[in-house]
């Protein structure tokens, strides 16, 4: 890891994975990335967080979570939001991308995944209901900041892509 | 205030995606389909988290007690810096994506070149926010193609939009004394030298999308210098309506 390396206390991350995106209820927020580093200094457990998207409602809610989920296991919380290095889908893990998956979310390809579909190249988004790459995009733009809108042309289900950031 | 210079240039920037952002948000509900309705009111959203950052980072330049809220909702209409283009209203949905291109182009130009910035706050929003305004513009671009080679009806209109906001964009590129200190600072942008891959760009996708390139040479100004357009005083008497009526209301 070079610019986006993380920082985080080894005790804090059993609390810290507690802790999940509200509008992705399966995705805890240290496999969606967005923490950038949790040390606990003098008693006071300092947070870094992310944010996906700048306009992402959800981050204030993470916060607000953190610092609960971290009381409830006895520490006093400092959050800060930081913007640099920028939140990129890389972060995802495996595991959250299992997570999505299993939840319905195609995760991300590469960055010009959803713009092939739109200009009828290569199909490479997979459905996650039935797995076809016979998919189309509905929408650039999704029921959340972070995500497209596809369908199925087999087995016609509609379905979220979590949209490419890099 | 110490810094007033990089204070009102935040602001400059800032105040664009506010009244952008606030225009879009006018669709929520009222756009022509579900999907370009959600697509608009996402932009917004991206827009307006945007505005937070530098107007967070504003209010610490100040540091008197002002909050972003009180920038965002308590000044008078000649205290906004935006350009003219992004107070023009949702005529149609022509007119709404053609303001929507023509701004798009511009500001991923313009972050582009913020991101090199030496200051290191600016720099951090404007690689954050480049990666959201990409799918802006590839979404306003994609739909002036559909609008300009779709039907004889969404032809005339998109044509007739972008003929109408043609005269906006030239301020775009205007420098401001607050922009001038701040580019011989090495903080600013010197737009001036965006003028012209501006025009090949827009004018590339125009054509490509079957439409005229306008040919008029009058532009309008004032904007960047807090003189507006009649619809400014529109917007900001909806945007401020809840903190006028109940001064310090919060969530």
């Amino acid at each position: 890891m070079t610019a986006t390396e993380q920082h985080i206390d080894e005790i804090l991350i059993p609390i810290l994975e507690q802790v999940t995106d509200p509008e992705i209820p399966v995705l805890s927020i240290m496999d969606m990335g967005v923490v950038r580093s949790a040390k606990v200094e003098n008693g006071v457990a300092r947070v870094e967080i992310t944010p996906t998207y700048s306009g992402c409602p959800a981050m204030d809610v993470i916060g607000d979570d953190i610092k609960k989920a971290l009381n409830e296991a006895g520490y006093d919380s400092e959050i800060e939001l930081i913007l640099a290095p920028a939140w990129t889908t890389d972060w995802i893990t495996p595991r959250g991308r299992k997570a999505l998956e299993a939840y319905g979310i195609a995760t991300p390809l590469d960055p010009e995944a959803d713009k092939e579909v739109l200009l009828q190249g290569k199909r490479m988004v997979k459905c996650p209901l039935c797995g076809s790459t016979n998919t189309k995009m509905v929408s650039q733009f999704g029921s959340t900041a972070c995500k497209a809108q596809f369908q199925c042309e087999d087995c016609q289900e509609p379905f979220d892509y979590f949209k490419c950031l890099k | 205030m110490k810094n007033e210079n990089l204070y009102q240039y935040i602001l400059g920037i800032a105040d664009n995606s506010l009244i952008l952002g606030q225009r879009l948000g006018e669709l929520c509900g009222h756009g022509p389909s579900l999907e370009t309705d959600i697509a608009c009111t996402n932009i917004s959203l991206d827009l307006l988290g945007q505005v937070r950052n530098y107007y967070q980072y504003a209010v610490k330049i100040a540091n008197d007690g002002r909050t972003e809220d009180n920038i965002a909702m308590l000044r008078k209409e000649r205290e906004y810096l935006n350009v003219l283009l992004v107070e023009q209203p949702n005529t149609d949905f022509g007119y709404t994506i053609a303001r929507q291109f023509l701004f798009d182009v511009y500001h991923f130009m313009f972050l582009n070149e913020l991101q090199k910035s030496n200051d290191l706050t600016l720099s951090a929003i404007a690689t954050k926010s480049i990666k959201e305004v990409s799918y802006h513009q590839r979404f306003s671009s994609d739909w002036i193609k559909r609008l300009g080679d779709g039907t004889e009806e969404s032809k005339k209109r998109i044509q007739t939009a972008i003929d109408e906001l043609w005269t906006y964009t030239d301020e775009l590129f205007h420098l401001t004394e607050v922009d001038k200190l701040m580019i011989s600072d090495g903080i600013g942008v010197d737009v001036t030298k965006l003028k012209e891959s501006y025009y090949n760009k827009v004018n590339d996708i125009l054509e490509e999308a079957t439409l005229q390139v306008p040919e008029s040479k009058y532009f309008q100004k004032g904007g960047k210098k807090g003189i507006h357009t009649e619809h400014m005083g529109y917007i900001l008497a909806d945007l401020q309506y809840m903190q006028r009526t109940y001064p310090n209301m919060a969530w």
